[in-house]
């Protein structure tokens, strides 16, 4: 690991504006990201700011309903709380079905939407990755893309996003909240908040230089049945090859989006009006304009196969 | 090296070849400030936690994790480096009642934290509850993971306790139960090579008073 100097922010401004004007600074949180890829030389800070005392672990109630969750909120306490049990179950699903119990005891609500990609050549230093080294190239394309994305990936970069609870926060139509260096805040739609790699995987979300996550706002409960299925190698503790977030009501409506296909949760708005119809339709909505590989087109089978499961369940 | 070439051991050459990656590692082209950096000190910090009710100051190069602080510092070397990159558990221990990977969390993030490690659980004449089960039901067999999945067995069972919700729960608006099935989901964070899994799954079943 490369050396860093290291202080505790003040404030949330503070932390913001210190980032934006420190070269090689960044957020700590968590960490449980942060220091793995430093570890590997992958991310390579030369000061970090922790934010782990700023507060920002509430999840408090916004008037006309809703709920404001900080940024800090662990993991845990997130799929914990009674009223995300009762009104936002696919949160709560997705939640417990990312990570191990150990590492959900430290990520936080913040640092989850922002952990970086588990591609393996991402991983490899001595791979060419556009992500990890902008311009040096994709070893992923033409390399073994099992794990990998299948639509929103680009000739540069095939990677996934890996979260889980990212993809339950798209159904759920959260917004990401933030402060700017200067003090401004703003919200983010968590449809606008990842971006799709183009020519410039190394950039994620839309987030600006400095801008910090202060909270993610779910709006006021959507009702229906909630639930997130995901697909994985083991049965517990790995990434999603697919994983499906839905929140369908009594008529058979509702919304979908998918996880481990994607660089960003994925959903299309049109393929909710479809949910009616079956997983067909719901699928190839879904995965229209797709590019799968030889080692990844099995994705889109098996999407569509867990879309299916999802509607059986919802209807049972 | 003093011995002729035609005298170079198998061991010499991976020397070598180790010195030789090294060298190119740290003076490559993009990596001249890191050079620069290694001729001052690495930046340092203070930090004071409580590691198994003793209140302990530490100043550490910044890039110390809590596990390596415990293990090389305060030389508590029961919790165990495994994969060091928050994948197998061994390096599980308490802090502030929860469970985390003390790989993953730097020593200078813990100011004020309490910390409990496997020598806090209990000692040989006096075993933790989950301690003296692992012992009956041979819940480990070369031990190398067994600190960590002792810590995290205990906290595990504080957790079901506490509500917490779990992959394997079926109605999460629901306490989870005590049951083998969601004790096993949330021990996947840590691994056993030697597959001792089942003889801790009934040791954690008997402190939990369930049927395993």
């Amino acid at each position: 690991m490369r050396p860093f100097t290291y202080e505790r922010a003040t404030s949330a401004q503070d932390a913001a504006a210190k980032v934006a004007a420190t070269p090689g600074a960044r957020f700590i949180a968590g960490g449980t990201n942060l220091l793995d890829l430093m570890k590997l030389e992958i991310e390579t800070p030369t000061h970090l700011i922790d934010v782990n005392g700023l507060g920002m672990d509430k999840i408090e109630a916004i008037d006309g309903g809703g709920l404001r969750i900080g940024a800090l909120v662990r993991n845990t306490d997130l799929a914990a709380d009674a009223r995300v049990r009762k009104d936002y179950g696919v949160l709560t699903r997705a939640l417990v079905a990312g990570a191990s119990g150990q590492l959900r005891n430290k990520a936080t609500t913040a640092g989850n939407l922002l952990q970086r990609t588990r591609c393996p050549y991402f991983y490899d230093v001595n791979m060419p990755c556009n992500k990890r080294k902008p311009g040096s190239g994709c070893a992923a394309i033409g390399g073994f893309s099992r794990p990998l994305g299948v639509i929103g990936t680009s000739d540069a970069c095939i990677a996934t996003h890996p979260s889980d609870m990212a993809v339950a926060m798209r159904v759920l139509d959260a917004s990401v909240e933030t402060i700017r260096p200067d003090g401004t805040t703003r919200a983010i739609p968590i449809a606008d908040f990842h971006t799709l790699p183009g020519q410039t995987p190394h950039v994620e979300t839309a987030l600006e230089k400095g801008e910090m996550i202060i909270s993610v706002a779910v709006p006021k409960p959507k009702g229906g049945t909630h639930i997130y299925r995901k697909v994985r190698d083991r049965a517990s503790y790995a990434f999603a090859l697919v994983s499906v977030a839905a929140v369908i009501g009594k008529d058979g409506k509702g919304a979908v989006a998918l996880g481990g296909v994607a660089p960003k949760p994925w959903r299309v708005e049109e393929a909710d009006a479809l949910l009616p119809k079956g997983s067909k339709v719901v699928a190839d909505c879904l995965f229209a304009g797709a590019t799968p590989r030889e080692d990844n087109a099995f994705k889109l089978t098996l999407a569509q196969r867990t879309i299916a499961a999802v509607l059986a369940e919802a209807k049972a | 090296m003093t011995e002729g070439y035609g005298a170079i051991s198998r061991r010499d050459v991976l020397k070598t070849s180790a010195t030789g990656a090294a060298i190119a590692g740290s003076l490559g082209p993009g990596n001249v400030a890191m050079a620069q950096a290694q001729t001052a000190a690495p930046p340092h910090a203070a930090v004071s936690l409580k590691i198994n009710g003793k209140a302990t100051r530490l100043e550490l190069d910044t890039r110390t994790t809590l596990l390596d602080a415990l293990r090389e510092h305060v030389k508590l070397t029961g919790t165990k480096k495994g994969c060091d990159h928050g994948q197998c558990g061994a390096c599980t221990v308490i802090v502030n009642g929860r469970r985390i990977n003390s790989c993953l969390t730097l020593a200078v993030m813990h100011e004020g934290d309490e910390v409990t490690t496997i020598e806090g659980l209990g000692s040989p004449d006096n075993l933790h509850p989950m301690q003296a089960a692992f012992v009956e039901h041979d819940g480990y067999q070369c031990g190398y993971c067994t600190p960590g999945q002792i810590c995290s067995a205990v906290a595990v069972l504080e957790e079901i306790r506490a509500g917490v919700p779990s992959h394997v729960t079926a109605d999460v608006s629901k306490p989870s139960p005590m049951t083998t099935t969601e004790m096993r989901e949330r021990m996947s964070g840590n691994i056993c090579r030697c597959g001792a899994y089942s003889n801790i799954a009934e040791a954690m079943a008997q402190v939990a008073g369930v049927k395993a």
